[in-house]
């Protein structure tokens, strides 16, 4: 019976220590803000944030983030560089059928933490594993630039 | 698919019902995100519905003067679009329209999805409710205005009269109607009653385009600020008191039927409720996802396989190539091209392929049912909302009005969510559920089991005289008819209009033009996928009249000028394109890579488009993309940004289908799994996209598409000038590029 922490509030759940992550928050908390899919950490739908880190929901069982801060984006407007890039998304209007974008801005987000001014291959690097079926890469790469100017 | 327009429209009259606006009563529902949340059971099911939204809520009768618009007594603003969202833009384009000729601030407007009603919604230009085709603003740019400006019309006639005065006096702007001689105002809000007492006008004057505020300007999207926060419902995020979740195992074979399963090793699974054995597939229904899909891998189905266990992709193939062999329906006959070939002095000849592709959109297949007590509801993101009431009234047995259809958000479209054979799959799991249940496709059910992009064989021949102009083209299309069984009566004598979109109406000039169709069938289910006819055919034009450019030894961007002088909107987006690209200009050489440029140009859903793509290969054959220059002249623009974010989107997903997308069949079964073998373009993949717009008021084209058409030739011409190699078979992957 895991304990979780998730944006802020802890949940005390009834579910096997295997489960991951992404069904915990989406079929059992209600969060479903993060998105699921494709279940083997390959297209950056269900990316959370556990301890700042990027990480995939859909491959981290419950058991292992027991007792670590987990956010997901319903909370990252809690946080002044998410609120950044969430502005810097409405301004370049990144979304299309938008179901990939929970994803792109946790990734994003977490990218300005530790790299306030990312250069091309720095976004690159810490987006290429978020798919956008509608191709919005040319705006999300834009949007990360022009929330890195307003930090 | 324009020709879905003719077919559906011929089975229903009760469009014109839409095409005459006005008169009847409202019907829409809060799509969530938008509107307060409707948890199944907690209000009476009406309330989310729409026919008793104005009763549930006390809201005042108001002024609903069409379909598409209410106005309360406190002067808030409901439009009711009846388009679905998946990205195209449509809760922001369409709104637009409307608030254009109503005179609202379309920040202060609310959006509802329409309904399932294909009285009301269906589009004029597809017969029914139904949102493909790159049609919606095309199918919306009068009706829609036209329904904006006969509730403003009636709301200045109220004021007008209450004033005593000429409502050609009055001036309706942000929802406030002024008669400045006497320096009066009054509200909408404050005139609904009175105008709703007035007839409905049945004409009614349209601004000219110089006095647009809104359309041709760029707006910010509506759904943008429920999309980057995880508030916006896709169909996935339905929850429901005492739901379970499903995951599925359906025959992996087309066609097969389930054997057995071990129902006792599910259910002993912590968190299983239930084991649904079908005819074709068998589910396991769980608290969630998680139990569900341990009691599915615990279940370990066997099935009999059937006739088509032994298909093999080179088996299909092979049925293709003898079909081509066979002379086609005749989709277009200009003078003799048969003759005109064989008495030309040149001949060249050419057989193009193209793959088999999944959809592959980002939320997979999913649909949430709960029928009880002689009612059926689903909750799902589909492109065919009256196709999928339509549907679970077949399966149920229920009247058209007991099924009640709660559309989405699409997470992603693409022509998948035109179909509803997952809809049919859920409603026929929900008739042995104990209580609502969701089901979820896994990603590698999503790819398995999609219905694909059929898999097309064309052959190509031209005659040319000395010059290396073209006397004859002979096209012949070898492929599966989406249409004949999507809206059969599209079909006429022989020809798919939609397998032949882009051939038949190939615009260079030549005289002697035969393209012919052939439809042949397979167990693989087909179905429309972005672009669909178009997509296929303006590849195997434009890459063919390439290759009569180079036998020629004629610069590509020359060679088709030469073939479109009739064709003025044509050659404009060709010469745009090049100039943008610097086409004259040589390319930077690429250390150790070979670099190239090719070019294209379309007429595709009423849109002129050209592209250009600068591309380079590595020794290993690597291809990559680094810059497509995109022209387009799609008439009068509602939104521009809308256009451009759909061709950067319509490039990234074409570009990647071609260079590296195929659905492969072994032993019966599909042979990918998931995006580690169905590669899409990632962001560290994708081009510099530059789009530049034609300013016209010609009639709006569509845009949904057209980026996806125009990208695969673009890129395999460009291609060709850095390897020399003529790619005719997609995907580009198939054929070694190493130097």
């Amino acid at each position: 019976m895991p304990a979780l922490t998730v944006n802020g509030k802890s949940h005390s759940l009834d579910v096997p220590p295997d489960m991951p992550l992404l069904w915990a928050l989406r079929d059992v908390i209600g969060l479903t803000g993060t998105k699921f899919g494709c279940g083997i950490a390959a297209c950056g739908a269900c990316t959370v944030h556990v301890d700042g880190q990027p990480t995939r929901s859909c491959v981290t069982p419950v058991s292992a983030v027991a007792g670590k801060k987990i956010v997901t984006i319903e909370a990252l407007d809690q946080d002044p560089v998410g609120r950044k890039v969430q502005a810097a998304w409405r301004e370049i209007d990144v979304v299309q059928c938008g179901y990939c974008q929970s994803g792109q801005i946790m990734s994003a987000a977490a990218l300005l933490a530790t790299q306030p001014r990312p250069s091309d291959a720095d976004i690159d690097a810490a987006m290429a594993g978020n798919i956008c079926r509608c191709g919005t890469y040319g705006r999300i790469r834009t949007a990360i630039k022009r929330a890195a100017e307003s930090t | 698919m324009n020709a879905v327009v003719r077919a559906l429209g011929e089975q229903s009259t009760s469009r014109r019902r839409f095409l005459q606006g006005g008169g009847g009563l409202l019907l829409g529902f809060a799509l969530p995100g938008f509107g307060a949340e409707q948890p199944r059971n907690e209000k009476p099911p009406e309330a989310a519905v729409g026919h008793a939204t104005r009763a549930m809520t006390q809201e005042s009768s108001g002024l609903e003067p069409n379909a598409f618009i209410r106005i309360d007594r406190a002067g808030a603003v409901t439009l009711i679009v009846h388009k679905v969202e998946m990205g195209q833009g449509t809760f922001t384009s369409l709104p637009m329209l409307l608030a254009e000729e109503l005179e609202v601030d379309l920040q202060q407007v609310k959006l509802e999805q329409a309904p399932a009603d294909n009285e009301r919604y269906g589009d004029p230009l597809l017969g029914g409710q139904v949102t493909g085709g790159s049609t919606s603003i095309r199918a919306t740019w009068k009706p829609l205005r036209q329904a904006g400006a006969t509730a403003r019309t009636m709301l200045v006639s109220a004021a007008a009269q209450q004033w005593k005065v000429d409502p050609s006096t009055c001036v309706a702007r942000n929802g406030v109607v002024t008669h400045g001689a006497s320096n009066r105002s009054l509200k909408y809000g404050e005139l609904v009653d009175a105008a709703a007492k007035l007839p409905v006008p049945k004409d009614v004057a349209l601004k000219q385009p110089k006095d647009f505020t809104l359309i041709g300007k760029a707006h910010h999207r509506l759904d943008s600020p429920d999309k980057i926060d995880g508030k916006a419902q896709f169909g996935i995020d339905v929850r429901l008191p005492n739901m379970s979740v499903a995951a599925v195992a359906i025959s992996p074979v087309p066609g097969g039927k389930l054997q057995s399963a071990d129902d006792k090793k599910a259910m002993a699974v912590k968190g299983v409720r239930q084991v649904v054995k079908l005819d074709h597939a068998v589910a396991v229904l769980g608290d969630h996802m998680w139990a569900a899909k341990q009691g599915l891998a615990a279940l370990s189905p066997k099935w009999n396989e059937g006739a088509n266990a032994t298909l093999t992709t080179a088996s299909l193939v092979a049925g293709l190539r003898a079909a081509s062999e066979k002379q086609g329906a005749v989709a277009r006959n200009d003078g003799q091209a048969d003759k005109a070939i064989a008495a030309a002095p040149r001949k060249i000849e050419a057989i193009y392929e193209m793959p088999y592709l999944a959809h592959a959109t980002m939320e997979p297949m999913n649909c949430t049912v709960d029928l009880r007590n002689g009612l059926c509801e689903l909750w799902v993101g589909t492109q065919v909302p009256a196709l999928a009431q339509g549907t679970a009234a077949k399966l149920t047995g229920l009247a058209l009005d007991k099924v009640r259809v709660h559309n989405h958000y699409l997470g992603g479209g693409f022509g998948r969510r035109l179909e509803t054979d997952f809809i049919a799959l859920a409603v026929e799991i929900a008739k042995q559920a104990n209580g609502p249940v969701k089901v979820v496709y896994s990603r590698e059910d999503d790819i398995q089991h999609d219905m694909y992009r059929p898999y097309y064989l064309d052959r190509m021949s031209a005659g040319l005289d000395d010059a290396f102009v073209p006397l004859g083209w002979f096209h012949r299309i070898v492929g599966s008819s989406i249409m004949a069984r999507f809206a059969p009566a599209a079909v006429q004598n022989g020809i798919d209009s939609d397998a032949v979109e882009g051939a038949k109406d190939q615009p260079y000039a030549i005289p002697n033009v035969r393209v012919e169709y052939v439809r042949h069938e397979s167990p693989v289910p087909t179905a429309f996928w972005r672009g669909v006819g178009a997509t296929h055919n303006i590849w195997v034009v434009e890459s063919f009249i390439d290759e009569l450019a180079a036998a020629a030894k004629q610069d590509p961007l020359t060679y088709r000028r030469g073939l479109l002088k009739d064709q003025p909107r044509m050659r404009t987006v060709l010469d745009l394109a090049a100039n943008k690209a610097g086409w004259s200009k040589p390319l930077r050489a690429i250390e150790g890579r070979r670099v190239g440029r090719g070019i294209s140009v379309q007429f595709a859903f009423g849109s002129y488009m050209s592209q250009v793509a600068e591309i380079s290969v590595g020794a290993d054959g690597e291809v990559q993309v680094h810059r497509v220059v995109c022209a387009v002249d799609c008439g009068q623009i509602v939104n521009p940004d809308t256009v451009i974010a759909q061709i950067e989107s319509g490039v990234v997903f074409g570009l990647g289908a071609a260079l590296w997308n195929e659905v492969t069949f072994d032993k019966g079964r599909v042979q990918q799994n998931n995006f580690t073998d169905y590669r899409v373009m990632r962001i560290n993949e994708a081009p510099a996209i530059e789009v530049y717009m034609v300013k016209s008021n010609d009639a709006p084209g569509g845009i949904g598409e057209p980026g996806t058409s125009a990208i695969a030739p673009a890129l395999t011409n460009a291609i060709f000038a850095a390897t020399g190699q003529r790619l005719r078979k997609l995907p580009v992957t198939a054929t070694s590029l190493k130097a």
